[in-house]
């Protein structure tokens, strides 16, 4: 795994407070961690946190998956 | 009842007769205060007065960047803010026909947009520790109108539109939003008016007095606690009954 993705599933088991073997790369972060709108918000604002990038609203709204999150950040980083 | 050891707390405009008594009492009540203003040598008397747990910032909500820079010091001097109250207010009265537009803009900018930049500047460490208290002070006003205050009652119905919407986000994580709506305060304005005016004022309210800055500090160090968590998203009239809303 690379070190991004590593760092994705650490913000994602912490912020929703999941077991980390439930943080796959197609895992949805509404439909199978059980985020609302408001942890995705606090999702993406982590991830800005600590990867230094800022990710627009309409590409927040694009990251639905783990992946997507590794992908966005993988070519922005 | 109503004990805010180790809680810290931000009021703004601690330097008016309201937000010092608010400051008092959230400090009486056991919190940590940061106090803002404008007048740096005012906030020091009161902090003079209130002892240790307090923190001066000064600062001038008029201007965007030191507002950010206030939420940032508040944060830094206390390590979090658990307990916003956006006090600070101004007037600029004046019939609409003959409203500058900076007397609307600025009236706006301090009562208004200040408060939503300091409530944004908060919401992630609140919503972090999964609670947080952000109480804004409006004003009957906001709610029946009152002639030659065009910008100040809309920014004060601004505060509480604000604060149902800001109520509705963050409620499900132990943050709560509400206003505080005085009505006629004994304040250094009232005190210059003379027996006529007084009687023409006191005639409009059923209790027959003017209320105290302690009345309004009571109803905000209620919605500041612990107790007061499952209220959100509401305005509670401080009036002695002059509008029953």
């Amino acid at each position: 795994m690379s070190e991004i993705a590593e760092k994705v599933k650490k913000i994602v088991v912490e912020h929703l407070g999941v077991d980390e073997d439930k943080v796959t790369d197609t895992a949805s972060f509404i439909d199978d961690l059980g985020a609302d709108s408001l942890d995705t918000v606090e999702l993406v604002m982590a991830f800005e946190e600590e990867f230094g990038i800022e990710i627009p609203d309409d590409a927040a709204e694009k990251i639905q998956t783990v992946k997507d999150a590794i992908d966005f950040i993988s070519a922005n980083a | 009842m109503f004990d805010l050891t180790g809680k810290k707390a931000l009021v703004t405009g601690a330097t008016g007769g309201i937000g010092e008594a608010i400051a008092a009492a959230l400090h009486a009540a056991g919190a940590e205060v940061a106090i803002s203003g404008t007048r740096a040598e005012k906030l020091e008397e009161l902090k003079a007065k209130l002892g240790d747990r307090v923190h001066v910032i000064p600062a001038n909500l008029s201007d965007r960047a030191s507002v950010d820079a206030l939420a940032a010091s508040a944060q830094e001097a206390m390590g979090g803010v658990d307990i916003l109250v956006n006090n600070a207010g101004i007037t600029r009265d004046g019939l609409a026909m003959r409203m500058k537009d900076d007397d609307w803009d600025s009236v706006m900018q301090v009562n208004l947009e200040s408060a939503f930049r300091l409530s944004k500047a908060m919401l992630r460490p609140m919503m972090k520790a999964r609670f947080g208290r952000i109480i804004n002070i409006t004003s009957v006003v906001g709610v029946t109108g009152n002639p030659g205050q065009c910008n100040y009652a809309a920014s004060k119905a601004g505060l509480i539109g604000m604060s149902k919407s800001l109520a509705q986000e963050v409620a499900s994580r132990g943050i709560t939003v509400n206003c505080v709506a005085p009505g006629f305060i004994v304040t250094p304005m009232t005190d210059a008016l003379n027996d006529d005016q007084k009687k023409a004022i006191t005639d409009g309210i059923p209790a027959g007095t003017l209320g105290t800055p302690e009345d309004i500090a009571a109803a905000v160090l209620y919605l500041s606690s612990l107790e007061a968590g499952y209220v959100t998203g509401q305005t509670l009239h401080v009036n002695g009954g002059m509008a029953m809303i």
